[in-house]
């Protein structure tokens, strides 16, 4: 019995290793508000959001197996979440009757799996009654084939037949083992007998009455542990244990195939449970989402799809709590996108908008957007700017150098890159030399980049040099100065806006003002 | 059958040898360690403080070890080594438990593994045919030997025990605290029918935990399975009898010529083991030409045998360089930037010398080298710094302690010597130190900052470089030129290898 409903072919695996630098993307794309939102207060579901997230998909027909299963679990919210109950009591049960006992002894081991087959056969009756009843209601793949194997593999006999060996193991007349003398003359390869049918105390009487009074040699010697010797106690229960333990590992691997089916079960259902909370938060305030259309990946980044039309931060809404004016951004074949202009004019965010979007369009979610076309990436990195860590020995700039060095310790070509504010902690001319230096290999080597930077020779530097590969963006600023968090196509402007965020926050007090004021006056 | 050795000329036990002075200097205490880890039980180390002094002795252990490169002389012997191992751990069961039983099944056992080990490597060692006259000698050894009475019959007897023994079958009736002893009479195997019904569902797993049980095997048995034994042993009263009689008669099977072999041939093993390893990562082994007298020595690609895998086990790379003297070149004076790698290569010319005259393969390409008699070192003592003046005088007492002793036929490994005092007073004094050292006709390599002293007659000059593209990458390279007290500057970008052309290499990969 197999789950697979996160890959079409394979289980998921909980504990395999994110991907380098996963948590550094989490932590540059703001994603803990949106595990947040889909754990809806369970630890377990944001640690499963976060995996299958971060653990992104590459082939867009992996990613529409999911769509597809995540759209039978929208119309069928009740029965999904009564199956992860399900799966959750079946755990639970386990872990209240056994918890305790940790033996890895085979008698232990076979006593616990007997006890965990008796408590699991209810929850395995239901498992098949739950998926008889819905199966007609869900379309996906890979629903249809979860729902057919859970009524085909468990049927009424095969729940009887474990019953009856559970019974016949509990070995009421002793145990009969054969052996023979290893090296140094061990006993070894002790295997469980059937008894013969003419043994017992008449055949033993007879034999002590041949060997007494007619001088046969004794075909039997008998040997009787104390009842206080301790260590002979122990012995004789390890010699018991090595006669049942081919069968006790057998019950225990079964048991554990039982319980590994309802912990996968739980696991793969609670990404997609996590879907559901995400999109019943984000319908409170009526946010925009879509189903995203992944492209194949491409040979080169200039021949890449990238096409969204009001795309948001879905983190920020989140918090804000409120739907997000989106950007419109069309930059299929291009290589590079750089994105200049005002401060705080929503550069950041619109960076952070299409990296959450492209991780979750990967995950195979539904994305914070009107629309989305994209090439699947192979993997996404992300540098941006940090904060100077007071501690830390080295400078900013050899900092960042430090980070981008690991980073392309990991990129390939067909990766994505997110670079914000990067190179810029050293003065302007030597930060666009060194960014044009890099930036320039990336795209060389086949790693797409989407660049928010102020750094105005750089980005002068890429249009001036007039490649079609490149899209400019510029954060949109009204002739008045006011700042309308539009991101829209534009040549890179050699002024930045520093100036407007500082009378904004400093207002009429600022000196601009002033000498305006006084010009007036004048 | 006339004992032989496989290390020297004639097969006597010799004394226990310290280590030569220059071991620690030259790091050659590390090496010895590495090379011989996991081998304690030969105490092979007194044989890498035996140098070799002629030249014959050195080409005889260059043609074993050219054998033992073969494979099929080399697993072969690899094979026998672990064989003999066993016998040794067996052995040491047989006098160490406390039931009897058990310690005769365990000397049976080492008798029997002994046997066959010796029987097979008798015939596979001539199959691979070694072209050395030392291994050949092992193998007419090893011919009598497995055709002698005494071994014949050991093997006879102890094969035909182990046979029996094998097939007793006995059975437990376990009842309560009763264990019933009693002759197997063909009852069915019960796992198996519960297995069957169990399989369908078991296979299924995929990373199953695992349940089979490892029951602790102690090498003593408990009380309740001697008790048992005993009693198997009261059932089948015939072969343990065998058995006991067994031990008696053949107590002594072991031969010393053998043993001696088994000892010997590890530290060919045990260096090759090493040398395989490095040459797995790229890097070079060669068999040195080796003169007496000659002074023009040469080697390429050589390395740091110590620094070598410490550097591959962090993941960096290893710098080989080359070096080349003619007559009537000396001293190899090494200048340049620190941190360039300089006393690595003073140092591996020194280990070099010393390798090659214990018969081993050298780290390079190619080489040859002299037959030396004696390798000093004079390297600054860090721990004595604060007492400048003291510092230079022992520097002085001992150079002149090295003259004393030095022959045309020694090295001397000199690093930063005369760094104590001024640089005129520094200049004085190595003119006249390696004047010295040229007209006593050694060789010598001296590590310094003092680039006027390559001016000196009978010196070569070298210098460590930087990378003229990037200098903030140490190279590591030593080339042979004129010294030129060329500076270098830390380029950032550059340190972090994010150039143009390191980013393509590295995506590209």
């Amino acid at each position: 019995m197999k789950v697979w409903l996160l890959y079409r072919d394979r289980d998921f695996d909980a504990q395999a290793a994110l991907p380098p630098q996963a948590e550094e993307v989490a932590q540059d794309l703001q994603l803990q508000p949106l595990f947040g939102a889909m754990a809806g207060g369970d630890a377990f579901l944001s640690e499963v959001a976060r995996r299958v997230v971060l653990g992104s998909l590459e082939d867009p027909a992996a990613i529409t197996y999911r769509q597809q299963i995540l759209d039978d679990c929208l119309h069928n919210q009740a029965a999904v979440r009564e199956l992860y109950a399900l799966a959750i009591e079946a755990i639970e049960r386990e872990k209240k009757a056994w918890g305790w006992l940790l033996s890895r002894y085979p008698e232990g081991v076979l006593s616990r799996s007997i006890e965990t087959l008796r408590q699991l056969s209810s929850l395995l009756a239901a498992l098949r009654q739950l998926a008889l009843a819905q199966r007609d209601r869900f379309q996906s793949e890979g629903w249809r084939r979860l729902l057919a194997s859970l009524t085909g593999e468990l049927r009424d006999e095969y729940l009887h037949e474990i019953d009856g060996h559970v019974q016949r193991l509990a070995f009421r007349d002793g145990l009969l083992i054969r052996a023979q003398l290893g090296s140094g003359n061990r006993g070894q390869d002790y295997v469980l007998c059937e008894p013969p049918a003419g043994s017992g105390g008449w055949a033993e009487w007879l034999q002590g009455v041949r060997e007494r009074y007619l001088g046969n040699e004794p075909s039997s010697y008998a040997y009787e542990v104390a009842e206080r010797d301790e260590a002979g106690l122990r012995a004789l229960s390890e010699l018991r244990g090595q006669g049942i333990s081919a069968v006790a590992a057998a019950l225990g691997r079964s048991t554990d195939h039982l319980l590994g089916f309802f912990t996968q079960l739980r696991t793969e259902l609670a990404f997609y449970l996590g879907c559901l909370n995400l999109h019943a938060r984000l319908m409170q305030w009526h946010a925009a989402i879509c189903v995203p259309l992944p492209v194949v990946r491409t040979p080169l980044p200039t021949e890449a799809a990238l096409s969204a039309e009001g795309v948001y931060d879905v983190a920020l809404s989140l918090q804000m709590t409120a739907a997000l004016v989106g950007n419109r951004v069309e930059a299929d074949g291009k290589g590079l996108v750089l994105i200049t202009g005002a401060n705080r004019g929503g550069k950041s965010t619109l960076l952070r908008a299409l990296g959450q979007a492209q991780l979750m369009m990967q995950a195979g979610m539904f994305v914070a957007a009107q629309s989305l076309r994209a090439s699947v990436c192979r993997g996404l990195f992300t540098h941006f700017k940090r904060e100077e860590d007071p501690k830390l020995r080295q400078g900013k700039f050899d900092e960042e150098l430090g980070r981008m060095s690991a980073i392309v310790d990991c990129l390939q070509r067909g990766c994505l890159l997110l670079l914000n504010e990067s190179f810029a902690s050293t003065n302007e001319r030597e930060g666009s030399e060194i960014a044009r230096e890099i930036v320039g290999a990336l795209l060389e080597s086949g790693v797409r980049v989407l660049y928010v930077t102020h750094l105005y020779d750089l980005a002068e530097g890429f249009s001036r040099s007039g490649s079609g590969s490149v899209l400019f963006l510029r954060a949109e600023r009204l002739s008045d100065g006011q700042r309308t968090f539009r991101v829209l196509p534009g040549e890179p402007s050699p002024t930045s806006y520093g100036e407007d965020l500082y009378r904004r926050i400093f207002g009429a007090d600022s000196e601009a003002a002033a000498a305006g004021a006084a010009r007036r006056t004048a | 059958m006339s004992a032989v050795s496989l290390l020297f000329d004639s097969p006597v036990d010799r004394p226990v040898a310290p280590a030569p002075a220059c071991f620690a200097d030259l790091h050659l205490d590390e090496v010895v360690d590495w090379v011989i880890e996991g081998r304690e039980a030969y105490d092979l180390r007194s044989f890498f403080h035996m140098a070799l002094q002629d030249c014959e002795a050195v080409r005889q252990r260059h043609a074993v070890f050219r054998d033992l490169q073969d494979h099929g002389v080399h697993d072969g012997t690899c094979n026998f080594a672990r064989y003999m191992l066993q016998v040794r751990r067996q052995l040491e069961l047989a006098g160490r438990l406390h039931h009897e039983r058990q310690r005769q099944r365990w000397f049976l056992e080492a008798a029997t593994t002994y046997c066959r080990a010796v029987r097979w490597f008798a015939q596979e060692l001539p199959r691979t045919a070694p072209r050395s006259d030392r291994l050949q000698a092992v193998c007419v050894y090893l011919q009598a030997y497995v055709g002698s009475t005494p071994f014949t019959a050991v093997t006879g007897e102890g094969e035909a025990l182990l046979q029996q023994l094998a097939t007793l079958r006995y059975k437990l009736q376990i009842d309560g605290t009763r264990i019933r002893v009693s002759r197997y009479e063909g009852e069915a195997d019960y796992a198996q029918a519960v297995l069957r019904t169990f399989e369908k569902f078991a296979e299924e797993q995929g990373a199953a935990k695992d349940y089979r049980f490892e029951f602790p095997s102690l090498d003593e048995m408990n009380h309740v399975e001697t008790a048992i034994l005993d009693r198997v042993a009261l059932l089948f009263p015939g072969v343990f009898g065998r058995l006991a009689a067994f031990c008696e008669t053949y107590a002594q099977f072991l031969d010393s010529t053998v043993l001696r072999f088994d000892r010997e041939v590890q530290f060919y093993l045990a260096y090759l083991d090493r040398v395989r390893e490095l040459q797995a990562q790229g890097l070079s082994f060669c068999f040195p030409e080796i003169s007496g007298s000659s002074k023009e020595v040469f080697g390429r690609g050589i390395f740091d045998i110590a620094l070598a895998p410490r550097l591959l086990a962090d993941r960096q790379r290893v710098v080989a360089n080359d070096f080349e003297l003619h007559d009537p070149e000396r001293v190899v004076i090494v200048s340049g930037p620190n941190q360039g790698g300089k006393t690595t290569f003073a140092r591996t010319l020194g280990q070099m010398h010393y390798l090659a005259a214990l018969g081993c393969p050298v780290p390079g390409s190619a080489a040859r080298l002299l037959l030396v008699d004696a390798i000093f070192t004079l390297f600054e003592r860090q721990e004595r710094l604060e007492n400048l003046s003291g510092k230079l005088e022992e520097e002085l007492l001992r150079l002149h302690e090295i003259l004393g002793q030095a022959t045309g036929r020694s090295v001397l490994v000199m690093n930063e010597t005369f760094g104590a005092t001024t640089l005129v007073d520094a200049l004085a004094l190595g003119r006249r130190v390696i004047t010295r050292i040229v007209h006593r006709d050694m060789l010598c390599i001296y590590v310094t900052f003092l680039e006027e002293l390559t001016q000196l007659p009978g010196t070569a000059s070298m210098v460590s470089c930087v990378d003229a593209e990037d200098p903030a990458r140490r190279t590591f390279r030593i080339v042979k030129r004129p010294a030129d007290g060329r500076a270098y500057a830390l380029a950032i970008a550059r340190k972090y290898r994010l150039t143009r052309h390191a980013i393509l290499e590295r995506i590209g990969k």
